[in-house]
């Protein structure tokens, strides 16, 4: 099976945020880390192809600081790299990115693509359906498991309330993937001294440009939510407590 | 050597004493490769998710999991990085090897038994090995499936160890060395499967074995009760006619001090590493509890005197990496240009890590105890929880206390610092004394007009610059006082190396954020601004103390009012605000909640 992984640099989970100057989006002295749905989506796509053969793509759109994510990847034993380099692309939409990364692997021959459930900086969780939209394929999201068979695959879909559903799809198809699915690997100190030369395809926001229209989505503005909680303490003998109490529920907040 | 991309200029030992450098001459961890990082990461999350959850099995000696450990290290490549290629290692740079010791030292009980193991319990054979015995050993090293330990210690010598009890015998048929006596305090003797024993041949001649756990007459015995670091293990090791075949002869008969000494130096640069990361820790901690600790209505991290304590713990971690990385980085650029086919790669190796040998005694000394500092103030944050057991402070308390005993006590590599750097000025290897002589006609000279400082950092230069002049005047009025006899003055032997050591951490630290502020600018460079500032006061301080100390010893009357004189005007400089520096350096760290530098 041939797998493309999507996989996103977003702000590490602990990271301080602050917000850019003209607040809409946080300043870029943060560190990075993987996505971690998106490091679950690697190691299903590893463990696919270890049980089946083929190929284990991994791509990702963002400025030169993103190819680390690359990297870890192909340390972990990823085949081969696309990375769309341009600091725009940080700024796409779902539509947009999912456009982009359709336009760089227009001349590959997938089986699957996976994507993470969902980002853990945005959000959006559309990249993976848009993605499978703009390239006529069936997709499944929040998938935990991956049986493949003879028409296709067998997928095990998380629902609500600790009910699960299984699916049976034909290939070439996109799946979003839950975290926790798998125990993740380390990169072997091996795998990191190979990776450096495993093949790493630069595209260039020229390069898809054509393929992209305005951002149908934008961030107008983003802001720390101000603490509005007051507290107020109420002394004296309990009945009198009791009964400013039910003076300030009925007169002041009127909810009695 | 794969990773590192090293500064260009092959700098010679001790020579930061009377050259200047460039920033970009030297190596700091803001030039850590992507392939650094990669293994940096794959370091942590190691430690994290297999180390520290085990941590207190192994503080109760169960040594099952720390074998277990050492394997899976060793799968991931973690402990083979200074084997060779050809004997199953990854053959990567010292940097490499430091980020690794940096980054697994969060528990330090499991750093201390992967240390011994990677360090003394393998580099021994490494460098001074035969082909036979690489071939035989090494590859069952670097799987993690033999564990390595190192006997050179004995009850009666520890830091006299070339003047061991130990003995060995060659047998009647020639096949066999015989030794006997006793080694103390072995790390990893419990369960390790291979030791390098040091013992005098017919009572003379100094040389290494390799011993294998199961020779007839080799016993490990009892566990010692430590202090600290009680997840190593520790025990005296017994040689009772222990039969060591003469093919297991390591080195050159009557040589074994060679491989003793050489093995120290790199034992003293990744203990400064392993100081520096267990220091990260101390204060990551120490950061999250100050901020969740609240007294007198309000978190502790918003009293001054909690935020001092941060600001001082990163200014110790700080100067710290730029110190253990700076030498590192220069052993890679002398070590990469050796050719890895020669009949004497190994050698060369060996030589181009000698070299910085003052380098790593001042590494080794100044991250030990700014490791104890550091760990001082996280038990006095958390105060009355610091006291106890179930918080983490009690335990980085007592196992930091190990570093400045062993690798060569603190003593000892006093001394080295300072009769290394005589020994090379009286060989001529390095033009101290020309040196001194021009700070001292400089300085009788009068005072130099203070050029009025354009260039950013130009202050703190030009701290630096007379801060090594101190050392060099002192240095060179002490020697006048005592000639070759100096080396018996110890206390003054102390206080230079303290003047030495304190000028290698105040340049490298400077050198470091010269180079951010070159590749980042004055603003984003704002926080290792003012950890070098304040840094450079309080190096400069201990500088001015020593220099004073000494400068008393040797001189009388007039003279020593001279000298004094001397000494205060270039100690002097304009006080950098180091309240406001400290509360801004803490302010940092309590928004980002861990140690980091922007
Ligand atoms: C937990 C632990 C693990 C260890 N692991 C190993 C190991 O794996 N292999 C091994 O071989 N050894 C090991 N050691 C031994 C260690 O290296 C020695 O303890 C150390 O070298 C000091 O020797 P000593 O204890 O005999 O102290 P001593 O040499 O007796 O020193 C006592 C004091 O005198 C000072 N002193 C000694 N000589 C001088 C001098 N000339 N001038 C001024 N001051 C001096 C010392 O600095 C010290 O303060 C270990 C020790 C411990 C505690
Ligand atoms: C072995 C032991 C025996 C003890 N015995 C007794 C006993 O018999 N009886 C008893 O009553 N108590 C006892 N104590 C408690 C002891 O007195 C407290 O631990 C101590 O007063 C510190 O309080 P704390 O631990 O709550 O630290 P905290 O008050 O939380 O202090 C934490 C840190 O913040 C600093 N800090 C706190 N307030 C300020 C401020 N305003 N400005 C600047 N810094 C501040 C502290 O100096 C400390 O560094 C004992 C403690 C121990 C460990």
């Amino acid at each position: 099976m041939k797998i493309l992984v999507c996989m996103k640099q977003v702000p590490q989970k602990d990271a301080p945020l602050k917000l850019n100057e003209s607040g809409t989006w946080i300043r870029e002295d943060v560190s990075y880390e993987v996505n971690e749905p998106d490091a679950y989506a690697l190691e299903e796509a590893l463990r696919q192809k270890e049980k089946h053969g083929g190929e284990v793509v991994v791509i990702t759109s963002g400025p030169a600081r993103a190819q680390q994510v690359l990297r870890e990847a192909l340390a972990k034993g990823a085949d081969r790299a696309i990375h769309l380099e341009d600091d725009a692309f940080v700024g796409l939409d779902a539509l947009n990115t999912a456009r982009a990364f359709a336009a760089a692997i227009k001349d590959e021959q997938f089986d699957l693509i996976f994507t993470g459930l969902q980002s853990d900086d945005y959000g959006f969780a559309q990249t993976g359906v848009i993605l499978a939209e703009l390239l006529g394929w069936p997709h499944a999201t929040i998938i935990m498991q991956i049986e493949k068979n003879d028409t296709g695959i067998r997928v095990k879909r998380e629902l609500e309330a600790g009910f699960f559903q299984f699916v049976n799809m034909p290939l070439p198809a996109v799946l979003t993937i839950q975290s926790g699915i798998n125990k993740l690997r380390y990169a072997t100190l091996i795998g990191i001294k190979q990776a450096k030369n495993k093949p790493m395809r630069k595209v260039a926001l020229a390069d898809v440009q054509s393929a992209l229209t305005p951002n149908l989505q934008k961030i107008e503005r983003l802001y720390v939510p101000q603490k509005t909680k007051k507290t107020e303490t109420l002394d004296g003998p309990p009945a009198e407590i009791a009964k400013k109490l039910v003076d300030k529920l009925r007169n002041e907040l009127r909810i009695l | 050597m794969a990773t590192t991309v090293p500064p260009k200029t092959r700098i010679p030992g001790c020579s930061f004493l009377i050259e200047d450098r460039r920033p970009d001459e030297i190596f700091t961890p803001e030039d850590f490769s992507e392939q650094h990082r990669l293994i940096a990461q794959t370091a942590d999350d190691f430690c994290n998710n297999e180390i520290v959850p085990n941590a207190e099995k192994m503080e109760h000696k169960d040594y099952s999991i720390s074998r277990d450990l050492l394997k899976k290290a060793a799968e991931l490549g973690l402990s083979t990085v200074d084997i060779p290629e050809a004997y199953g290692g990854l053959e990567m740079d010292k940097v490499t090897s430091c980020l690794i010791a940096d980054r697994i030292a969060k528990y330090a009980g499991f750093a201390t038994t992967w240390g011994a193991h990677t360090g003394i319990g393998t580099l021994p054979l490494v460098f001074f090995g035969n082909e036979q015995q690489k071939q035989k050993y090494l590859p069952k090293i670097a799987a993690g499936e033999i564990v390595g330990a190192y006997a050179l210690s004995e009850a009666t010598s520890g830091s006299d160890a070339l003047n061991c009890r130990a003995r060995a015998q060659l047998s009647p048929d020639g096949k066999h060395y015989l030794l006997n006596g006793e080694k103390m305090w072995i790390t990893n003797a419990a369960f390790a499967d291979l030791f390098t024993v040091f013992a005098k041949i017919d009572g003379e001649k100094f040389t290494a074995f390799l011993v294998e756990k199961n020779f007839p007459g080799l016993s490990v015995g009892k566990e010692e009760h430590k202090l600290g670091i009680r997840g190593s293990s520790t025990c005296p090791l017994v040689l009772n006619d222990c039969q060591v075949p003469v093919e297991n002869v390591l080195g050159e008969i009557g040589r074994g001090h060679i491989i003793a000494f050489n093995i120290l130096n790199v034992g003293r640069f990744k203990l400064g590493a392993s100081a520096v990361g267990g220091a990260r820790n101390a204060v990551d901690q120490t950061i999250a509890y100050a901020k969740q600790r609240r007294a007198f209505e309000k978190p502790i991290s918003d009293f001054g005197l909690i935020r001092e304590k941060l600001a001082n713990q990163a200014v110790g971690i700080y100067v710290g990496e730029s110190i253990v990385y700076r030498t590192v980085g220069m052993m890679d650029s002398v070590l990469s240009e050796i050719d890895k086919s020669a009949a004497d790669a190994m050698t060369q190796a060996r030589k181009g890590i000698e070299e910085y040998a003052v380098e790593c005694s001042i590494v080794k000394v100044w991250a030990s105890e700014m490791l104890d500092y550091v760990v001082d103030e996280f038990v006095q944050v958390y105060a009355g929880y610091g006291f106890v057991e179930e918080y983490p402070a009690e335990r980085a308390y007592r196992d930091a206390r190990i570093n400045r005993i062993f690798e060569g006590t603190n003593e000892i590599n006093r001394l080295i610092i300072t009769g290394f750097v005589l020994k090379r000025a009286l060989s001529g290897q390095l033009a101290l004394l020309p040196a001194i002589k021009r700070v001292m006609d400089e300085v009788m000279s009068g005072p130099s007009m203070s050029e009025e400082a354009e260039s950013p950092l130009a202050a703190e230069r030009a701290i630096v610059a007379n801060a090594k002049k101190l050392g060099l005047l002192i240095a060179g009025a002490a020697s006048q006082k005592y000639m070759q006899a100096l080396v018996d003055q110890q206390e003054i032997v102390g206080a230079l190396a303290d003047m030495i050591i304190e000028a290698y951490a105040m340049e490298s630290c400077l050198l470091r954020t010269q180079k951010l502020v070159a590749t980042h600018g004055e603003t984003a460079a704002k926080l290792p601004i003012a950890m070098t500032q304040i840094y450079l006061t309080q190096g400069m301080e201990k500088i001015e103390a020593a220099a004073k100390k000494v400068t008393a010893a040797v001189a009388e009357g007039d003279m020593l009012r001279t000298q004094l004189a001397i000494v205060r005007r270039l100690a002097k400089f304009e006080p950098f605000n180091t309240i406001a520096l400290r509360q801004l350096v803490a302010q940092r760290l309590i928004e980002t909640g861990k140690y980091g530098i922007v």
